[in-house]
């Protein structure tokens, strides 16, 4: 590898990492001021931890995150099974473009859009759109996700278990769905970390009764920087990292698995 | 095995139409409505008791008024005309910035690549908010640029640079700098090696290689790239709201005070049908025809 | 059901497969007896995968009925027909070890049984105690075993194989077909094989079918393919050949004297095609040409290729047309057939068959 490309990755990752870094070391800071460097020290932590509203609002960003994912991850997979297996039924490319929307759209006209309908329908605004609005936003990515795997599926793998007698539940049950599982489950972290990270969406799904963790950080980035929320960021950011790698390793033992099926 | 796979199709697309395709819709008629004091906020309302009558009158109340205030006002077209520019602008600089880098990375030794990926990918899935608020510290007068360049001598007062175009620059540029990186490195890895080193062979110096022969063939992931960083930058809210000035504006800022500050909501949801019409549906035709026109030509 | 001897074990009639508007198979009939190794031999392309996922289940056929021991196997979904396919790729499931790949057609067995099974088979294919291997960690040879371990294990009354030795290098290709002859002797399944190789059909077969663009142009043993072959396709399919064209000149019973340009030549011609004065192909295999002193056809000896067991000679002809001949190799110095030598050839009748032009 060339100088130039050493000092190239240097340079990007430093670009990516840096402002991070500071971040979290400052979050370890004793002073309150970003700029002196007070000694090390885990105070904020302990504000953070004492701060009744933040904690409320992670509790809530969690529980709405695991359920958009849940809902996002089952409707995803089945319209990548759909778009896959289905052959060209009518609206197949309507369906398709359809789950491509959101992935595109910028977060305010999703939002906007939303919760025109909410309000339109006197659908109370709470936890329930906030899941529903999340939901929506990560169907399409773990679609994409898990219709890449189906198409680098063997077919002769499924073709092989019917005829040794696999009726086609038991072909989908034991030879489909553990080959699909990393991707799906890849899919799954892709949308928790999505939904617990928006803040324009659910700034406009969320009634005044919810308010997700992006949200109360906001509110709290609006009046300056503060060394609380560089704590809570660095918690976040930890606990992103960790779900990151997880994923990689997922897919990397995806990987592996379908180089052996077409070998 | 076709007939059942495609019933599967049933739920995602109900529910599809109900929170995508619906909500656009009822974007386009609010649009057209008034602004009103009222809960909703927006007039006509369509009175379904009144049966054809009520449809007729609640027809004829809707107008263009709003896209005229918007393209009317100095203040609207000065903020679609910054949206495109700054967005525009950052994409330039992540082009430039994005291509050496995911060049580095398809470059790098074979057993490297998935952790230069996983650590690309990182603040990607990093908060967003996050990551803006970083730049925050980092950028205000009395933040840590300012303090080390003072430290050094090389500037004599604090850097006025938050709250510029400047600083939204450099938020955009590291917030989307991963979704240019990513498209792009997934292009350039799967090159053939072999067409690099029969134009070295050729007699090609390692920069003209990549003009000629690793960047042509990269533009594939460079337009995807481009794509998936220009458009959500043009509807950007958290960036400039955070990191620019009260002057800058860009149409995602718009459209958000416009609902949330002015509950002028026919207002807003004019913003997003204009930023849908001039950005969004251009741009992704656009793509869409760009990659059948690539198949046929090659 | 089945065991009366005179139904066939697989029974084709009339079978056609269009994929829009290309004809994949088209018309073909074949019936196999119980315990037949029959080959379907073809260039790529000619539809003889088709066939076997047609019979598989994995694709119905536009027209045409396919019976297996008598039975209809129409509208049935593979998992319920009573044959198995050995995938070209073998399609082993990869996150499936041996023992579970192997058992995988035996779900209804019990743990011991199937424990018993897996043991059983595995011994058939020479794989003792591989049951936990993860299949990533199985060399080509031993993969090809497990897929036809796995293939076995619902005792098929029909076993389909394509290319199953496709993925082999040449020298384990050739041990793993007589093991592959002899476990089918010993099972009595009627077997059959997809495969582009000549060679390895007739060292396989007990019968042999070739297809050309969807049609199964003749079916029948090695010998008779090699020695009586019905046209021009299968004539060269099955080893070189000298293909000479001509007219008929005339008939009389099962010989035909064709004019070629140079001379007339007698040949063998079963059936009424092609009639007297229309344009024929005659075809005689380069071992079967011999070089004389007699009154044959004149030419002259242009090139010389010493092949080790075989010498091969090209010879021109007094009109220009190029024949091959072959014979082995005898040491013999100086060479009286070398390049540059008129020589006259030696055509046995018995030896030149009459084809369609």
């Amino acid at each position: 590898m060339s100088h130039f490309g050493r000092i190239t990755l240097g340079l990007g990752l430093a670009f990516l990492y840096g402002p991070i870094l500071v971040l979290v070391a400052f979050s370890f800071n004793a002073s309150a001021l970003v700029t002196v460097w007070g000694g090390f020290s885990t105070r904020w932590y302990g504000v953070l931890f004492a701060d009744g509203a933040l904690l409320a609002a992670a509790l809530v960003s969690l529980r709405v995150a695991l359920a958009a994912a849940a809902l996002a991850t089952l409707f995803g997979t089945l319209a990548a099974l759909a778009l896959d297996r289905g052959g060209r039924f009518p609206g197949r490319s309507a369906f398709a473009g359809l789950l491509y929307v959101p992935m595109v759209m910028p977060e305010v006209i999703t939002g906007l859009a939303l919760l025109l309908l909410f309000v339109g329908t006197g659908l109370e605004r709470g936890l329930v759109t906030l899941v529903v609005a999340h939901a929506t936003l990560g169907l399409g990515f773990i679609a994409v996700i898990v219709g890449a795997r189906l198409k680098g599926l063997d077919h002769t793998l499924e073709e092989a278990a019917a005829d040794l007698g696999a009726g086609p539940l038991r072909v989908f049950a034991t030879v489909t769905l553990p080959l699909i599982a990393p991707a799906v489950a890849a899919g799954f972290l892709l949308a928790f970390t999505l939904s617990l990270d928006d803040l324009v969406i659910a700034s406009f799904a969320a009634g005044p009764g919810a308010t997700t963790l992006p949200m109360r950080l906001y509110s709290q980035v609006r009046l300056g920087v503060n060394p609380e929320i560089n704590a809570a960021s660095t918690l976040l950011v930890g606990g992103v990292t960790l779900i990151v790698l997880g994923a990689s390793w997922l897919s990397a033992c995806g990987g592996i698995r379908s180089d052996v099926g077409t070998g | 095995m076709k007939r059942p796979a495609r019933l599967l199709a049933v739920v995602p697309a109900l529910w599809l139409a109900a929170f995508v395709l619906v909500p656009a819709l009822i974007v386009l008629k609010i649009s057209l409505s008034a602004a009103a004091t009222a809960q909703p906020p927006y007039l006509p309302v369509l009175d379904w008791s009144a049966g054809p009558v009520g449809w007729s009158s609640f027809l004829e109340a809707l107008d263009f008024t709003n896209f005229e205030t918007l393209l009317g006002d100095a203040l609207y077209r000065d903020a679609a005309l910054q949206s495109l520019w700054l967005a525009g602008l950052a994409t330039l600089i992540l082009a430039l910035i994005g291509t050496p880098l995911a060049h580095a990375m398809a470059r790098s030794p074979k057993r490297w690549q998935p952790l230069l990926v996983a650590l690309v990918i990182v603040p990607f899935w990093t908060s967003f908010l996050i990551r803006t608020y970083a730049w925050i510290a980092i950028l205000k007068p009395e933040g840590l640029l300012s303090a080390v360049l003072l430290r050094l001598g090389l500037i004599d007062r604090p850097l006025e640079i938050l709250g510029t175009q400047a600083a939204v620059l450099v938020g955009l540029t590291y917030a989307y700098l991963p979704f240019m990186v990513l498209p792009l490195y997934a292009v350039m890895v799967r090159l053939d090696p072999s067409l690099r080193e029969a134009a070295a062979d050729l007699g090609a110096s390692p920069i003209r290689v990549f003009w000629s022969v690793t960047l042509p063939l990269a533009r594939p992931g460079l337009a995807a790239g481009a794509l998936l960083c220009f458009v959500p930058m043009v509807g950007e809210f958290i960036i400039p709201d955070l990191l620019g000035g009260s002057d800058t504006l860009m149409l995602g800022r718009v459209l958000w005070s416009e609902f949330f500050s002015n509950r002028d909501w026919p207002l807003a949801s004019a913003v997003a049908i204009l930023m849908l019409a001039l950005v969004v549906v251009p741009l992704v035709l656009l793509r869409e025809s760009g990659t059948s026109d690539r198949d046929t030509v090659r | 059901m089945g065991g009366t001897g005179s139904t066939p074990r697989l029974d084709l009639t009339g079978v056609t497969k269009r994929f829009g508007d290309s004809v994949a198979v088209a018309d073909v009939s074949l019936a196999l007896a119980a315990g037949e190794f029959f080959c379907l031999l073809g260039p790529s392309g000619c539809g003889k995968s088709t066939l076997l996922r047609l019979v598989a289940g994995f694709e119905a056929p536009n027209l045409g009925v396919i019976r297996v021991d008598g039975q209809d196997m129409a509208g049935l979904p593979p998992h319920r027909r009573p044959v198995n396919i050995m995938f070209q790729s073998y399609a082993l499931f990869p996150h499936k070890d041996v023992a579970g790949n192997i058992a995988y057609g035996l779900p209804d067995l019990g743990r011991a049984d199937r424990t018993g099974r897996v043991r059983d088979l595995l011994a058939r294919v020479r794989l003792e105690n591989f049951e936990n291997r993860r299949i990533e960690t199985l060399s080509g040879g031993q993969r090809q075993r497990v897929a036809l371990a796995r293939a076995l294990a619902r005792e098929p009354g029909v076993l389909l194989l394509d290319e199953p030795l496709g993925a082999l290098d040449r020298g384990l290709r050739e041990e793993t077909q007589g093991e592959l002859r002899a476990l089918q002797r010993r099972l009595g399944i009627t077997f059959v094989m997809v495969t582009h190789d000549p060679g390895e059909a007739m060292a396989l077969a007990d019968r042999i079918g070739v297809m050309d663009r969807g049609r199964l142009v003749q079916v029948g043993d090695a010998a008779t393919l090699y020695e009586r072959p019905a046209t021009r396709f299968v004539a060269s399919l099955l080893g070189d050949v000298n293909l000479i064209p001509g007219r008929v000149a005339g008939r009389d019973g099962d010989w035909a004297v064709v004019q070629t340009g140079f001379g007339p030549l007698r040949a063998r011609a079963p059936g009424t095609m092609p009639g007297e004065g229309e344009a024929a192909t005659l075809a005689i295999r380069p071992e079967r040409v011999g070089l004389g002193a007699g009154t044959g056809p004149a030419g002259t000896v242009t090139e010389v290729t010493f092949l080790g067991e075989r010498i091969r000679r090209r010879i021109r002809m007094e009109d220009g047309t190029l024949l091959r001949a072959s014979m082995p190799a005898v040491a013999q110095a100086p060479d009286p057939h070398g390049v540059g030598a008129a020589i006259r050839l030696d055509l046995d009748p018995e030896a030149c068959r009459l084809l369609p032009a």
